[in-house]
């Protein structure tokens, strides 16, 4: 089915103001496909129905429904295992000697979809207990759709999930078997807090960070939308603090917020603590 | 492991033809050289003339099962012990726990996808 080029811009201007999604015209064969059960939900004969109700007069929750629908959730425990392996050699020692009067760490997980990610860094914490011994970690999990947050919250996953970047030992370890699958269990659940909140909004009330995880999500921003995110994710992370990205994404050409740390593939660091350390 | 410019080679162990080809393409896929057996007491015997360097193993099956083989080639004296997968449709808890006591290193719940098959080879330092 051909897309009307209205209905295209439309949706695409709407998505590009709520979520920052930059919908290019080689995805509009998406929307018709993901808008549909959208459309019957709310009782509009068409998706072209639905579309036009979209201004600002529209229902909240219709206008979340649309945005969760284009929502790209892919996601599997530790993605891409190096910026895991990172944070448990470089990034742990550093922070354990940068903190070890305060002997507490705060971790945010910016778009955390179903959950395997920030149930990664539970485990990777869990299994580096003993060198945390006495500590306080905070693992705070956001995400704008509230739909997957509440899977998230639930922690529970499908044998194929499961198979997918955990290793078996860890399974054994950290999920015990439920109907429908595998369950984190609750020593892990209660490490991570689960909250929606929109990158494009202001979040400063989430408070200081110590390391931001914030992987495959900028690559569905457009370059501005990229920067005034990032520039916020800065105000929001130590000065000394971590940054990791996803494999597709960086900080170059974007923003000075940031530099790549060398040598620590998707790890960036804040350009002020680098002037810093050149200096003293 | 991973790093040499060989091939790895797989031995993949199931008396089922479909999975045995199956798990062959996958693999041949991911870069791997293959070799098949329908039961363990082959698969013993493959192992010990050929050496592979993983088996990705079914767990029921005619004449010796998976776990069988499995406690056998550990207390089998080789010069280097092969990395062994389960690929079972035997998704117990139990299962699982048995087959790690006995010293599988990685475990496949049937059915699996190449994804998932990439991944776990991965997990023992074959990708
Ligand atoms: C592809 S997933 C990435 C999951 C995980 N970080 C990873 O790397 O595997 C992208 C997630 O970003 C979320 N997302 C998209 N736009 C967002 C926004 N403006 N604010 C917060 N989350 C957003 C989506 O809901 C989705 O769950």
């Amino acid at each position: 089915m051909t897309m009307d080029p209205n209905v295209f811009a439309t949706v695409a201007s709407f998505l590009k103001a709520q979520s920052g999604l930059a919908l290019t015209p080689d995805k509009a064969y998406l929307l018709n496909g993901r808008l549909q059960p959208v459309a019957e939900q709310h009782g509009c004969k068409s998706v072209a129905e639905l579309v036009a109700k979209l201004n600002g007069a529209a229902p909240a929750q219709l206008k979340q429904d649309v945005v969760e629908a284009m929502t790209t959730n892919e996601t599997s425990f530790f993605r891409d295992t190096t910026p895991f392996e990172i944070l448990k050699t470089h990034v742990l020692s550093q922070l354990l000697e940068r903190r070890k009067v305060r002997r507490s760490l705060r971790i945010l997980c910016a778009a955390a979809s179903s959950g395997q990610e920030p149930y990664s860094l539970a485990m990777l914490m869990a299994e580096n207990a003993a060198r945390l011994a006495g500590w306080k970690t905070q693992i705070l999990a956001v995400d704008l759709d509230t739909k997957i947050l509440k899977r998230a919250e639930a922690g529970i996953y499908t044998q194929f999930e499961v198979q997918r970047g955990l290793p078996v030992q860890m399974l054994m370890k950290y999920f015990e078997q439920c109907p429908g699958g595998w369950k984190a269990k609750p020593e892990i659940r209660s490490m991570v807090q689960f909250q929606r909140c929109n990158l494009l909004e202001p979040f400063s009330h989430l408070g200081e960070f110590d390391v931001i995880f914030c992987r495959n999500v900028l690559i569905y921003f457009d370059t501005p939308t990229k920067r005034h995110v990032l520039d916020r994710l800065a105000n929001q992370l130590a000065p000394d603090g971590f940054l990791f990205l996803g494999g597709a994404e960086t900080v170059l050409d974007i923003t000075t917020s940031f530099a790549p740390s060398a040598g620590h593939r998707g790890l960036y660091l804040r350009t002020e603590a680098l002037r810093d350390r050149k200096a003293g | 492991m991973g790093s040499s410019t060989a091939a790895l080679t797989c031995l993949v162990v199931d008396d089922s033809r479909v999975i045995r080809t199956l798990a062959r393409k996958m693999l041949v896929g991911l870069g791997l050289t293959t070799s098949e057996a329908e039961n363990g007491a082959v698969a013993y015997e493959m192992c010990l003339a050929s050496r592979p360097d993983l088996i990705l193993l079914d767990w029921n099956m005619p004449v010796l099962d998976g776990l069988s083989f499995l406690k056998k080639i550990r207390a089998t004296d080789l010069d280097r012990q092969p990395k062994i997968l389960f690929c079972t449709t035997e998704s117990e808890f139990s299962k699982i726990t048995e087959a790690l006591a006995a010293g599988a290193d990685e475990y496949i719940m049937k059915p699996f996808d190449e994804e998932i098959l990439a991944s776990k080879l991965h997990m023992v330092g074959a990708l």
